[in-house]
């Protein structure tokens, strides 16, 4: 079982909360993923308004765990002040830490995310960072203090899957004792269980299951991805081979030719 | 004094940020808040004086990725 930050997890698949047709939908999604990590934000209201109050309740009656984000942060300081907010408002030390850095692609600034990470780390926070599949920016990572390193699939909401399989499987490889999760970009199931046989610990999604057609089945095709993934990684999959053999013996075989 | 709450404007009396966010409504609500950008924990607000043109930021929970 993963350990993050000390807190071990059943299902290795987190869900993120954004972007469903409705607050019942959502919390249908939740239970069908069996997600017990959700991501929450934080956003402005004003005093009349009760948007976040009423999601807060809906939340806390799942009894699921939160994990804060700093989602749309593109300095330091945005990140770190809201990073404080988040663990305040949701009395929590996780953050997952993004520094966006490129506006199409949604592309960590990941000189900034190393720096936002050392703060945070030095101030006991447990930083989620969201990252590239970069070793170097990941060394710098955990050097900051992270225990968990997050890099993209592929850009937050693109459904692409996984592109850059081999720098996925490097960077198992290489930190062999970090848990690690697949954030982003995931659009199918088969994508989280492709990320799952590299032998990553869990997977985050959100818009994935939140903008499919039916959202609830989605959330439970994904449990079963993820499942699947991982339960293939264990059983230690073969290795693939350039030419054909026949799964079926051939000696025995009745001698029918000419 | 004049303050900008999410960047509308209000006037009110002067004081802590506390009292503010009482009076603009923000009472026993769950919020984090934040003044000219530096982070103001829930406990510190009834000793944060604010001053005229003070640019505060009151975030709330809300759905996230």
């Amino acid at each position: 079982m993963s350990s993050f930050y000390g807190v071990e997890l059943k299902s290795r698949l987190l869900l993120g909360t954004s972007r469903y047709p409705s607050p019942a939908v959502l919390e249908r999604a939740v239970k069908a993923s069996g997600a017990e990590v959700v991501t929450v934000s934080l956003r402005r209201e004003s005093g009349t308004g009760r948007a976040g109050q009423a999601f807060w309740s809906l939340i806390q009656s799942m009894g699921v765990r939160v994990l804060p984000n700093t989602a749309g942060c593109h300095s330091v300081k945005e990140a770190v002040t809201t990073a404080h907010m988040a663990r305040e408002l949701f009395d929590t030390p996780w953050i997952k830490l993004e520094v966006i850095g490129e506006a199409d692609t949604l592309q960590p600034d990941v000189f900034g995310l190393v720096e936002a990470a050392r703060i945070l780390s030095e101030d006991g926070f447990e930083v989620f960072p969201y990252t590239t599949e970069d070793l170097v920016v990941a060394e710098r990572l955990v050097e900051a203090g992270c225990r968990v390193l997050m890099p993209w699939g592929a850009p937050i909401g693109s459904a692409r899957g996984l592109n850059n399989v081999y720098g996925l499987r490097s960077m198992r490889a290489h930190f062999p004792d970090i848990p690690l999760v697949v954030d982003a970009g995931l659009g199918v199931p088969s994508h989280a269980a492709a990320a799952m046989e590299l032998g990553y610990d869990a997977v985050l999604l959100n818009t994935a299951v939140a903008e499919a057609g039916d959202p609830v089945e989605m959330a439970r095709a994904f449990a079963l991805g993820v499942e699947a993934g991982r339960a293939a990684y264990l059983a230690r999959p073969m290795e693939p081979r350039d030419m054909a053999v026949p799964s079926t013996p051939v000696i025995g075989k009745a001698a029918l030719g000419d | 004094m004049r303050i900008f709450l999410n960047d509308d404007m209000h006037e009110v009396a002067p004081g802590t940020l506390a009292a503010a966010l009482e009076t603009l409504g923000f009472g026993g609500r769950k919020i984090a808040t934040a003044v000219n950008g530096r982070f103001v924990a829930a406990s510190a607000r009834p000793r944060t004086e604010l001053a005229d043109g003070d640019r505060i930021e009151v975030v709330a929970p809300m759905q996230g990725g």
